[in-house]
């Protein structure tokens, strides 16, 4: 089977595909004019129910809590997928690779500093202002990206040890199904909220969302600094090869 | 006008998919495939919105403001977590085929056929 | 509320977390163990809820969030009889996998075992998911933790393949599915499928039910492996280790015919009603298709995994054919093969794993007789093949009669003929195969045969008499499903159960718990004549494509050549579809999903 071949038999039936999604997407409704009551009474709802003023975020963790949990356990899923498609590549050889400009690492600590309080309080204050575990958790993983970028790949290998960083991975995932086990004994519904949930628009509010909301943040932080060390050792092996 | 956000989700699927189907990288079909992925984000987002409503974020906001569908907000942040994975495990897959064939052109790697 | 249906997703999950933290902590000999054991109590939880469920339809509310007035705001798990058994048979697989693994997997077992669980946890979120959404997260989490699976053995370019292809088909099925879920939110505003259901039920179908439908549907094909969106099965199941067959083969690729049943029923029926002889028919189409595309592609292997993995994919046609049919006989018949190929699969699987260990090999000419001093295996592997035929109540039986039972009251009588073709064909590449590996038959070479790379197997010490019993024990409930009394009685409550649309939007929207009468009899119904013949005749063509497979050079060369002439084009067309190129799959789920779409766009719409 030629790519000419493939090519042709794939624009022919691209054309039907393109014009069933076209007149599929006839049929919603007009962009702008979203009327339905799922998301109005969500809404509606969940300030007072849960005195969270983030409700994408209380959706996220309370009323659709469920999902996430099964989110959480694809992106732990895939960094054993990869630790374990990985595991010949692995270079235990210390290198150091450093940046060479001061002024860059200058610069590279101070951004580090600042996109480690940015990444903490995106992650603090999920559930009130825009934000939540992923999000905050993703701006942490990055600030330790930038310890590479701005410094040098032995700076980023000695803060980010392997057992440590994979244990807190696997306790973010464990902890969050844990959670809704506790919700399950005390509540009777299992992910059901069981702390008190305090004052609108503080930091106290939510109940079990504010926990579960930092196991995810541990556990995407945790996820994506492994992901990145175990591409990383990868991409440094022949680095290593050239520079020594 | 009003379909057009719905006309670049369907434009996406169909272009990430040409570049999945006709791609000599596999790098760049990991990243067809995100494309293609986004698509699903347009859509999600686009059929949530509703004209002059706000961001569902009611702090400062009294409740029953007018504001965009929560869900599929949440329906595409799990969204992007899984696409992240599957592009991350293919790219995995892609380093170590080409350690393995020295190659990672997706044509290029048959072995096994027929 | 029933808590104990968090359990089935739950606990594996948070067992898997578990062994990822303390596995470095156990000591060497018990490190099988903690994932044995939470395999074990996820499926004993499964069972007591199918047990229960028989009774009633069991929800769940996560968070709490009961429907509000007809509007679902949390998300529900609904175990019915089918889903219940679906996760169940998930558990049995899982756990028996595991079983067979100890000291199987010497590299990176940790991560193997938790990779197992996640899957079993992932397999039951889906089975027992009441939502859309959530029943494409369980789907993604299965697939994610299936590539990295399929891929273990990183050091052969075989299996990075099989896995790439594997992770580039699925996901492309996950993003049309995605896709539907997205155009289906839009025309109704809920997730759960009772509610959407519900919404859809009142109009006709316009082209947005449509095209989400086929979405949804060829998303599920790609992933059950249908034609022509099966091509990257055999690829991923011939070099993934042969305990993660077992539940591939077992449970993974019957899970994507049971989200399109689920769907159908529970979301689509009364928009289609007026039509559904298309529905019908079109899937019938593509499940006889798929089976007789599998059974020759089957016959022309000489890699056992990949002939077996062809094998899976020609029973998964059969399979859907029974859901296609619409009925509830079908849909009885169905399940029941489910059941019994997935005990019978995982055996025969199981046993490619011991011949891997053993001679170091799969392939089926190379290992020419060697398998003689392996004669309780053979035996097991034999038998095994011969209870995937349908002899009367032997293995495959009790699905195959409540299959043809209900294609002949459809008015569909040309459909048992073509299975039992297909299921012979399929069969006596089997019984091939056996006879040449265990019995030392036919001759060492066939060009017919594809041959394939070779692989090298880890050195490992290894129980063998572990292995072999537990692929004894795989067979041995296959074979003996169909003499259950009582279990097609109550297949065909479950299967009545599960198109009732009514009743579950009743029972999960506004609580009404309906109770389903008295347990059904425990009595074993007579084979009926029809299902005595098809046994029959399935067994000759079994034996006879076996012969034919072994023996061909003895026929008369006059006949041998014109067959050659005739059959050759064919032959090398078909196997030339099978590129092993993930472009060339892609084109073709592309190709499968614009002519399912274009053929319902022509045949669904409105009264």
């Amino acid at each position: 089977m030629n790519r000419t071949v493939r090519l042709g038999l794939f624009a022919i039936s691209a054309a039907g595909l393109a014009a069933l999604l076209f007149w599929s997407l006839i049929g919603l409704p007009d962009f702008g004019h979203y009327h339905w009551p799922y998301g109005k009474l969500l809404n509606a709802v969940a300030v007072n129910e849960r005195h969270t003023t983030n409700v994408v975020g209380v959706t996220v963790f309370d009323y659709r809590g469920f999902d996430t949990l099964g989110e959480e356990f694809i992106l732990f899923t895939a960094v054993v997928g990869v630790s374990l498609l990985l595991r010949k590549d692995r270079d235990e050889r210390v290198l150091r690779d450093p940046v060479r400009s001061d002024g860059v690492r200058l610069l590279g600590m101070l951004t580090v500093a600042a996109v480690l309080v940015l990444g903490l309080w995106v992650v603090a204050f999920g559930y009130v202002t825009p934000g939540g575990g992923f999000q905050g958790g993703v701006v942490l993983a990055g600030a330790f990206l930038l310890v590479y970028l701005a410094g040098s790949y032995g700076d980023f290998e000695a803060l980010t040890p392997h057992t440590p960083v994979e244990i807190a991975e696997a306790l973010g995932a464990g902890a969050f199904a844990v959670l809704g086990f506790v919700g399950l004994a005390y509540e009777g519904a299992y992910l059901r909220n069981f702390l008190g949930i305090g004052d609108t628009g503080t930091l106290y509010s939510g109940g079990s969302v504010a926990l579960l909301n930092w196991a995810t943040a541990i556990e995407v932080t945790a996820a994506m600094v492994v992901l990145f060390s175990e591409f990383l050792n990868v991409y440094m092996v022949p680095v290593a090869d050239w520079r020594t | 006008m009003t379909y057009l956000p719905y006309a670049v989700a369907a434009w996406l699927f169909l272009v990430g998919l040409y570049g999945v189907v006709s791609s000599r990288n596999l790098i760049h079909l990991a990243l067809c495939l995100s494309v293609m992925q986004s698509a699903t984000y347009v859509l999600l987002l686009a059929v949530g919105y509703k004209n002059k409503a706000t961001a569902p974020i009611f702090r400062g906001i009294p409740v029953g403001h007018p504001a965009v569908d929560p869900v599929v907000q949440a329906l595409t942040l799990t969204d992007i977590v899984v696409s992240v994975t599957v592009v991350a495990l293919i790219l995995a897959l892609a380093l170590d085929v080409h350690k393995q064939g020295h190659t990672v052109d997706p044509d290029h790697i048959a072995g096994m056929s027929g | 509320m029933n808590a104990l249906l968090a359990f089935p997703v739950a606990l594996p999950l948070a067992g898997a977390a578990f062994i990822a933290l303390t596995d470095d902590s156990t000591p060497e000999e018990l490190k099988d163990i903690p994932a044995m054991l939470v395999a074990a109590a996820t499926t004993t939880i499964s069972t007591i809820i199918l047990i229960r469920s028989e009774r009633v339809t069991l929800v769940h509310w996560f968070g709490g969030w009961q429907p509000r007035h007809g509007l679902a705001i949390g998300i529900g798990f609904v175990a019915e009889p089918i889903g219940a058994g679906m996760a169940a048979l998930a558990g049995l697989l899982v756990t028996g996998a595991l079983v067979f693994s100890w000291h199987y997997m010497e590299e990176a077992p940790r991560l193997y075992r938790v990779l197992m669980l996640v899957f079993l946890g992932g397999m039951s979120g889906f089975a027992l998911s009441g939502d859309l959404f959530n029943m494409f997260v369980w789907f993604e989490l299965m697939g994610v933790a299936a590539y990295a699976l399929a891929g273990y053995m990183v050091e052969e370019l075989g299996p990075l393949q099989g896995a790439l292809n594997f992770a580039i088909t699925n996901s492309i099925g996950a993003f049309m599915i995605l896709f539907g879920v997205a155009l289906l939110y839009g025309r109704t505003g809920a997730l759960n499928l009772a509610q959407i259901g519900r919404t859809l039920a009142g109009h006709p179908a316009d082209g947005l039910v449509i095209v989400a439908f086929a979405l949804l549907a060829s998303g599920f094909l790609v992933k059950s492996a249908l034609v022509p969106f099966h091509l990257w099965l055999a690829d991923a199941y011939a070099v993934a280790p042969a305990p993660v067959c077992v539940v591939f083969a077992g449970a993974m690729s019957e899970v994507g015919l049971f989200g399109l049943a689920r769907i159908y029923w529970t979301v689509f029926e009364p928009s289609f009603a007026p039509n559904a002889s298309a529905v019908r028919d079109v899937l019938l189409v593509v499940g006889i298709s798929t089976a007789l595309v599998g059974a020759v592609m089957a016959f022309l292997q000489r890699h056992l995994k990949r002939l077996l993995a062809y094998t899976v994919i020609s029973h998964v046609g059969v399979t859907l054919c029974g859901i296609a049919l619409l009925n509830g006989s079908g849909l009885a018949g169905a399940a029941n093969l489910v059941l019994s190929h997935g005990f019978l699969k995982a055996g025969l699987f199981l046993a490619c794993g011991v011949l891997l260990r053993e001679f170091r090999g799969v392939d089926e000419l190379n290992l020419h007789g060697r398998g003689r001093r392996l004669p309780v295996l053979g035996t097991a592997f034999a038998v095994g093949a011969f209870g995937l035929i349908g002899l009367p109540y032997v293995g495959t039986f009790l699905g195959h009669s409540l299959l043809d039972e209900g294609a002949i009251q459809h008015g569909h009588a040309w459909l048992p003929p073509l299975i039992m073709v297909a299921a012979g064909v399929s069969t006596g590449a089997i019984l091939r195969a056996a006879a040449r590996v265990f019995a030392g038959w036919g001759p060492k070479r066939d060009p017919l045969l594809t041959p394939e790379p070779p692989e090298e197997p880890p050195e490992e010490e290894t129980n063998r008499v572990l292995m072999v019993t537990v692929v004894v024990l795989f067979v041995a409930v296959g074979i003996c499903l169909s003499a259950v009394p009582g279990l097609q009685d109550r297949t065909e409550h479950a299967a009545d159960r599960f198109r009732d649309r009514h009743a579950y939007v009743e029972r999960t929207l506004f609580g009404q718990a309906g109770t389903y009468g008295p347990s059904a009899p425990v009595v074993l119904h007579r084979a009926t004549g029809a299902s005595i013949g098809y046994g029959i005749g399935a067994t000759a063509i079994a034996l006879a494509t076996a012969l034919f497979g072994l023996f061909r050079q003895r026929i008369p060369a006059t006949i041998r050549s014109f067959g050659t002439r005739t059959l050759e084009p064919a032959v090398d067309g078909l196997k030339s579809v099978h590129t092993g190129i993930a472009g060339d799959y892609v084109m073709w789920i592309t190709v499968g999903t614009a002519v399912l779409g274009g053929v319902w766009a022509l045949t669904l719409r409105g009264p």
